[in-house]
């Protein structure tokens, strides 16, 4: 398959680029549109919430990155239970008619693991309530599953802890809940350089959210077009084949002619 | 002069007085709020953009303003 042609589909949605990326942690809202920018991102996740009414001059982060062009996909971060992410998706659908959100509910404020209990209980009713829910969740393949027969539209294993950089910390897990289902895996969360990308991608992964990693690396905007490299090396490499391992040597030269 | 009633209400967790039947639609244009890119709730139930110039304010009303910021 062509690369070009080859793209993220989420509920019969195409997407060009298979890295979406996070808009928190910049230093402003002009360097994070500049990454997203750089990093050819098509979704963005984005938080809900209160509008500052005693500073109303704070810059709207509308104002900089076009939800037009950029797909936003609200998340719920900072909720802890089923009641408080359902009450953030109920809001931000209503700011404009998104249906495609990132549902997260964490179960640890050290860890922020998720909490697959309320996850899955949140999953159900949004998508009966006709949500696309893309869902933040351990890299549990029975987890995973569950969420599939709960109306998932895509699952997205973390790969370590949120804004840890730790990179891939289960690829056998990540392998596995890639191979068990026909939803988008779409590795969220613990990356911390582009290389981490390639390897989800290299496993099968139908793309990776990134945040931390390129909004405090020390050169955010160049870490950007690193990842964005990184997750098109990743799916180039994946859909090229690679070569069965092996525990002992095969000349690359041929052995005939030797003098 | 007859003196104008005023009520007390609660905005993103912060009190504020207002004059008694003033409407949501009204609130949000003295808050300078673009309503398009904002969600409403009025104690705790999502409000009908169409209906800000319907909806009344009561006494102790809670609403939350939120819009969208950067996120992970």
């Amino acid at each position: 398959m062509k690369l070009k042609n080859d793209k993220l589909i989420i509920s019969n949605k195409k997407f060009n680029s298979r890295l979406i990326v996070g808009t928190g942690k910049y230093k402003n809202l002009l360097e994070c549109a500049k990454a997203v920018k750089f990093s050819g991102a098509d979704i963005v996740t984005v938080a809900v919430r209160r509008v500052n009414i005693i500073n109303k001059k704070k810059p709207l982060l509308m104002d900089f990155i076009d939800p037009k062009k950029i797909t936003y996909l609200p998340n719920t971060a900072g909720c802890f239970n089923s009641e408080e992410a359902l009450r953030t998706l109920r809001l931000a659908r209503e700011i404009g008619g998104w249906k495609l959100v990132k549902l997260e509910v964490l179960g640890d404020k050290k860890n922020l693991f998720p909490e697959m209990i309320e996850t899955l209980k949140s999953t159900e009713i949004l998508a009966k309530e006709g949500f696309k829910v893309m869902v933040y969740c351990n890299d549990d393949p029975l987890m995973a599953k569950r969420l599939e027969n709960n109306g998932a539209s895509a699952i997205m294993p973390l790969a370590a802890p949120i804004g840890s950089g730790l990179g891939i910390q289960n690829k056998v897990n990540i392998k596995i809940i890639r191979d068990q289902t026909k939803l988008p895996v779409i590795i969220d969360a613990g990356l911390g350089q582009a290389s981490d990308a390639t390897i989800a991608m290299e496993l099968g992964c139908d793309g990776v959210l990134v945040n931390t990693a390129i909004a405090k690396a020390k050169k955010p905007l160049d870490m950007a077009i690193a990842f964005k490299n990184a997750v098109i090396a990743g799916r180039q490499s994946y859909l090229s084949g690679r070569i069965d391992k092996s525990l002992m040597g095969f000349p690359s030269s041929p052995k005939e002619g030797i003098i | 002069m007859k003196k104008i009633k005023k009520i007390k209400i609660k905005v993103n967790g912060n009190f504020k007085s207002v004059e008694f039947n003033t409407t949501l639609l009204k609130l949000t244009k003295n808050l300078k709020i673009p309503v398009k890119k904002v969600a409403i709730e009025l104690n705790q139930e999502i409000v009908d953009k169409k209906l800000l110039n319907k909806i009344k304010l009561k006494k102790n009303d809670k609403i939350e303003i939120v819009h969208f910021i950067g996120g992970g």
